[in-house]
């Protein structure tokens, strides 16, 4: 989109005057007549059965209206995905109760009274005796050959063998054990690497080691940490003429209907969702949280409405986790720095619920980040007694740079090569291809990477060249390191619905389906549409966060889709928009539809002009597809019902998108950072910090800045301070509250980073643009990484977060001190 | 406990002790079943207070152990103040107590009922004008999810009343008992330091 007026300009979002008047709603905001609250029930034990449950005294307290035990939530229901596919209930997974909890702090049950005092105080009363079963938070202890399960079935997830020619029955739990001589390198402090889940090749890895001048075997340790979303997932509920209103917090407005519908088995156009703000989810609540049917069940129960406020200590045990990570690289270089084999394992750590795919995928990202001429991938994810796994914030990507990151900065080190020019020299290019070959034999490629352009950007920005000089210099205890990284992640998806309605007055009404997490994209994207249609953005009034307004089929934001999702739905909207009004001016006014131009609030050809307004009076005059009496058949049945109901208001523009895409989308960041340590105390801090993005064209500044830098910082976290601690002899969380397991403050972070971004135009795409929300994280993480090693030297760290101890010790034996191998420490 | 448990007797006794007699039945919002008549049975604290919230007095009955996040939340309407954690770690509940920055979350409703209570919902002129740390927000775009901006800019108004010409530095330093997980802090101190900048009547330019 050449010579824009609204895409690439910043503005004030239509959310932010509520924003900051403290106006903004949150679902922990709102109040319902006769509301009551809930409390939840937490396992004391991380493995365990319930024997027998004692609530009488509870019942018998003035105040107390319901109790919710796990025996009276549905039973899960299999999911009917978009394309009409059944994927059938998992009896094993997730839910909002349990009577086996499978970690310390699962929810039992819950109580509903008339405040919180009383739902406290009955909750304490009841009696609950618990069976304790074997259990395990360690899950190289639980590979061991005598290592303890997670869940009587076993430790990880599989398929049972099935016949030839049939296909594989459900996921069920399944042991796997690794032998004594599998453990055997864990001696020299190595990851063993036993038999594995998931494996992968290309190229010749043997021959590309031969070929090697440089070989290195590193084993590291990416820890977990909890999402800490500041708005915990607390939930409203109430029912009114069998309709459930649910006030909560989501990723996806649009798709979180579903996942409540098919948790609580209610057709979903019984469910309205009322989501306008929601504080922070990063992953961890993509369609929203299963625990938000408690409120929902106790509402029902006792006939009233129901808040059920979620404690921060809650939050931290039911709100999710992102996976640690084990991981052993071998690389082989070239002289000039070419990485000519790469040979990665990866053990992923897991809840004993589903599995999340981070140490499975993280391999795809290493091989189009650093384009290694053979490749090698496998992959194990165990199950433990430690919270429920979920997505954060570049998954997997995130954990897989992170161990391979390292390993460049050293080989780089060792053939005397500049680390920036190491990374320009096996950057992707264009089309850059990735992973295994498929089937037919071919390998997928990205829809374009300018990553090299990144990488000269940045490296002017923050003055590489002037900050290197002065690297490793020691002045009094004090010596500086300065490292680079580049990073990726999927940023796009496609197949999503636009709609908006042109209206009499003139004005143009868009629908978004997008959830509000504050990165803007529920209102950027639509600045595609008014600038298409040429409508001034005062006259563009956007419908949102409530799905009883009438919302389009949209994606979930998460994984940096919407942008790229949501602006080729908002071009596809606008295209069907503005060919109806040419129809309807031709009509009218004589000639050609292809004769006419939208332009300026009006459409104009050879027989004169209307306004947008008498277009949209027309529209309903004319009826049909013009006023949305008629629908496109390829629509999504979401935004088909949606648009039902706005029909016959102005001149409706509604498509699917399906424009082509050549390629998947994939975004790029390279971050430059520059640390000073302390070298007699160990402590270091973050002296500057640059990142640059390669993700298309960029549709709001500010918003894409805030979430360059402000990922970024989330990944640093990883490098600083994050972590989750689980006790190994009684499997509890020793990293409960924030002060525990702190994010960054503003003043662990440099106070004048600076941002860039390529602004190519992805090809693939009409507007070009693309997601920005993960990769900056392993840039930020990796960075400060690459530069302790750079003002250390080489065997510092072996595992994340680094610790000023964990420096200490290692300066004073020369060499590094950490266990890469023991979660939880 | 029941309503039975308030005697004749210990009711007086917590009515002499808070020196006002009127009852607070008629005042009852929300108050416990449980806790109905622990005012007078703890003997000295009143429940009914006045409140002087936004410039405005609010008559409301509190218990003794509530915390002004709790009362402002649910008693006085006011939820712009957010509680994110509840245990004085993020600062998204501050507000300003005669005119410094408080953890709401760990602060007594007692404690402070001679005071002035200032939240982000009495920043804004009474015509809607914004407060100029509002308005440096809005001018730079300054957060994202926002559970965290209401305890930022009253962090920052509270800073600035002290110290009104800081520098990013100082700033930073002025807001750094409030955590923000979107971890939008370049972004953030930008838009505050705009806030302060318009507090002093600096034009942009």
């Amino acid at each position: 989109m050449a010579d824009t007026k609204l895409v690439g300009q910043n503005y004030v979002t239509p959310d932010l005057l509520a924003k900051v008047t403290g106006r903004a709603k949150y679902a922990e905001d709102f109040r319902a007549e006769g509301m009551l609250f809930a409390k939840l029930l937490l396992s004391p034990i991380p493995h365990g059965r319930v024997r027998s449950v004692d609530t009488s005294a509870a019942e018998a307290m003035p105040g107390v209206r319901a109790i919710l035990r796990a025996s009276e939530l549905p039973a899960p229901a299999d999911t009917v995905t978009d394309l009409g596919e059944t994927i059938r209930a998992n009896p094993k997974a997730e839910r909002a109760l349990t009577d086996e909890p499978v970690y310390a702090g699962e929810a039992i049950l819950a109580v509903a009274a008339v405040d919180e005092e009383t739902a406290a105080a009955a909750i304490e009363a009841i009696r609950v005796d618990f069976e304790p079963l074997p259990f395990v938070v360690d899950p190289l202890t639980a590979l061991r050959p005598d290592g303890p399960n997670p869940r009587a079935e076993g430790n990880v997830w599989g398929r049972p063998a099935a016949a030839p020619g049939t296909p594989p029955g459900p996921l069920e739990i399944q042991e796997l054990k690794w032998s004594d001589a599998d453990f055997a390198e864990s001696e020299q402090g190595k990851l063993p690497m036993g038999k594995p889940q998931v494996e992968w090749s290309y190229g010749d890895l043997d021959a590309g080691f031969r070929n090697a001048a440089l070989v290195l075997d590193e084993t590291f340790y990416v820890s977990n940490n909890q999402h800490h979303v500041l708005e915990p997932r607390s939930a409203l509920a109430y029912w009114q003429n069998g309709k459930l209103y649910m006030h909560s917090g989501t990723q996806s407005a649009v798709q979180t209907v579903a996942s409540i519908a098919r948790w609580l088995r209610l057709d979903q156009k019984d469910v309205v969702l009322i989501t306008e703000y929601t504080g922070g989810g990063f992953g961890s609540r993509a369609t929203g949280s299963v625990q938000c049917m408690i409120p929902a069940l106790l509402s029902k129960k006792a006939n009233a409405p129901v808040l059920m406020r979620i404690t921060r200590e809650e939050e931290n045990y039911i709100g999710g986790i992102r996976p640690a990570v084990h991981g052993r690289v071998k690389a082989g270089f070239a002289k000039d720095g070419r990485l000519l084999a790469l040979d990665l394992y990866t053990i992923g750590e897991n809840s004993a619920y589903e599995a999340q795919g981070d140490a499975a995928s993280g391999g795809r990202f290493v091989s189009l980040l650093y384009q290694p001429e053979a490749m090698r991938s496998r992959a194990i994810t165990v199950l433990t007694n430690t919270p429920p796994r979920r997505a954060q914030s570049q998954p997997g990507g995130l954990q897989a740079i992170m161990i391979v990151e390292p390993v460049i900065a050293k080989a780089a080190r060792q053939l005397g090569i500049d680390q920036v020019e190491m990374r320009r020299i096996n950057a992707p290019v264009g089309k850059a291809k990735l992973g295994p070959a498929n089937a037919q034999g071919q390998r997928g490629y990205a829809t374009s990477a300018f990553v090299r352009e990144a990488l000269d950007r940045g490296k002017e920005i923050f003055g590489w060249d002037a900050r290197k000089a002065r690297s490793g210099q020691r002045v009094g205890s004090k010596v500086r390191g300065v490292g680079v990284a580049v990073s990726t992640f999927v940023a796009g998806s496609t197949g999503f619905d636009g709609l908006l309605v042109i209206k009499p007055d003139g004005k143009l009404y868009v629908q978004s389906g997008v959830g509000n997490l504050g990165t803007e994209s529920v209102f950027d994207v639509h600045r595609v549409a008014a600038e298409m249609i040429g409508v001034p953005w005062e006259k563009v009034a956007i419908a949102w966060g409530d799905t009883s307004q009438h919302l389009p089929w949209t994606c979930v934001s998460g994984g940096s889709q919407t942008t790229h999702a949501m602006t080729r739905a908002a071009h596809a909207a606008a295209s069907d928009a503005i060919a109806k009004a040419k129809e309807i001016a031709a009509r009218a006014l004589g000639g050609g539809p292809e004769a006419y131009r939208v332009a300026g609030e009006r459409v104009s050809g050879p027989g004169g002009s209307l306004t947008l307004a008498q277009v949209a009076e027309r529209a309903i005059q004319m009826g049909g597809k013009y006023d949305g009496h008629e629908l496109p058949e390829d629509i999504n049945k979401f935004t088909a019902t949606s648009a039902q109901a706005l029909a016959g208001q102005g001149l409706m523009g509604v498509a699917r998108d399906t424009y082509p895409r050549d390629g998947t989308s994939f975004s790029f960041v390279a971050g430059f950072a520059e640390v000073e340590v302390d070298v007699e105390t160990g402590q270091y801090h973050l002296v500057d910090y640059t990142a640059v993005g390669d993700s298309g064209t960029i549709v709001h500044p500010r918003a894409y800045g805030g979430q360059v830098l402000g990922r970024s910082i989330l990944g640093m976290s990883h490098t600083l301070a994050l972590k989750t601690v689980y006790d190994q002899h009684y499997g509890l969380s020793l990293t409960q509250r924030m002060y525990q397991s702190r994010p960054p403050t503003i003043l662990d972070v440099p106070r004048n980073m600076k941002w860039d971004a390529v602004n190519i135009p992805d090809p693939e795409t009409p507007v070009g643009a693309r997601g920005i929300g993960e990769p900056p994280v392993a840039a930020g993480a990796c960075a400060i990484l690459n530069a302790l090693s750079d003002a250390l030297g080489d065997d510092i760290y072996r595992r994340a977060p680094v610790t000023l101890d964990s420096i200490l010790m290692a300066l004073e034996h020369g060499r590094p001190m950490q266990d890469p191998l023991t979660a939880h420490i | 406990m029941s309503q039975k448990a308030v005697s004749r007797r210990n009711f007086i006794k917590g009515v002499i002790a808070g020196g006002v007699a009127v009852s607070s039945a008629a005042y009852l919002f929300r108050s416990s079943p449980l806790l109905s008549g622990q005012a007078a049975r703890t003997g000295g604290v009143e429940r009914l207070l006045a409140l002087t919230v936004n410039g405005q007095t609010r008559r409301v009955d509190v218990a003794p152990q509530e915390t002004l996040a709790s009362t402002l939340r649910y008693k006085l309407g006011l939820t712009g103040t957010k509680l994110g954690c509840d245990r004085a770690e993020c600062g998204a509940c501050t507000v300003l107590v005669d005119d410094v920055p408080r953890y709401a979350c760990s602060v007594l409703t007692h404690a402070v009922r001679t005071k002035r209570i200032q939240t982000i919902e009495g920043l804004a002129a009474a015509d809607g004008t914004l407060h100029p740390v509002q308005q440096g927000v809005v001018d730079e775009q300054g957060f994202q999810c926002a559970f965290c901006m209401s305890g930022f800019i009253m962090a920052t108004v509270g800073y600035l009343k002290k110290h009104p010409n800081p520098t990013r530095e100082e700033l930073a330093h002025g807001v750094s008992g409030n955590l923000c997980r979107c971890q939008d802090y370049d972004k953030i101190l930008t838009a505050l330091h705009r806030g302060a900048e318009l507090s002093r009547g600096v034009a942009r330019g």
